[in-house]
């Protein structure tokens, strides 16, 4: 029974991943490629953790159901963020957003960290032109 | 065909996919996200090889793969934010 159960989950969590991946070959910009395939390719990997995890739950394999938590709340916690730390880079290196956007709320905000990035900068070069 | 390799197949289809953006992506953030959602999909590869050989070490392969594919997502993404766009 719980077999069957772990079956169906790795099967939804697979047509997850097959959504996430034509996302990320069929949307237009960076940001709608990152939210769709992030999403989707996350919950579709921890749904095939889960599955995994249920499989070993009928198998008796206590082992192997404990790294497949582990597995799955590291996808959880790391995918989401890796995600957000490459879109925040793409704004601040200046990637256009797609025409048809509405809302870009982070334009002040990265206009100051690029500001911020410039002085540093500025600063480093002072310090070199006065060691030499 | 078993419910193994219609797995196997949609994991690879998945990372065609991927492939074809990390090829074909107009820009270096693009190529990034497509390396780090490759990264996600070998971590499911390696939770069907553990279910198919019934092998657990199998999932050891998917932790260590899933953290240290997003040490370097990160830092792939601090050498993106420090750096002007260019396509």
């Amino acid at each position: 029974m719980l077999e069957l159960i772990a079956y169906c989950i790795i099967g939804i969590g697979l047509a997850f991943d097959i959504f996430g991946a034509v996302g990320l070959v069929r949307l237009p910009d960076i940001y709608n490629r990152a939210q769709a395939a992030t999403k989707c390719v996350t919950l579709g990997t921890c749904m095939i953790v889960l599955g995994v995890f249920l499989w070993a739950l009928g198998a008796d394999n206590g082992a192997m159901a404990v790294r497949a938590v582990l597995c799955g709340a590291f996808v959880l916690v790391t995918s989401p963020v890796a995600a957000h730390a490459i879109c925040r880079g793409a704004y601040i290196s200046g990637v256009p957003l797609w025409e048809g956007s509405v809302v870009d709320e982070f334009k002040q905000r990265a206009q100051e960290v690029r500001n911020q990035q410039a002085a540093e900068q500025g600063a480093q070069e002072g310090e070199e032109a006065q060691a030499s | 065909m078993s419910f193994f390799m219609v797995a196997f197949i949609v994991l690879t289809f998945c990372s065609g996919l991927c492939l074809y953006r990390i090829g074909r992506g107009p820009t270096a953030p693009d190529r990034t996200i497509a390396i780090d959602i490759l990264g996600t999909l070998v971590v499911g590869f390696c939770c069907m090889m553990a279910l198919w050989t019934g092998q657990d070490y199998y999932m050891n392969i998917a932790i260590a793969w899933a953290l240290i594919s997003f040490v370097g997502t990160l830092a792939l993404a601090k050498y993106l934010e420090g750096r002007p766009y260019d396509a």
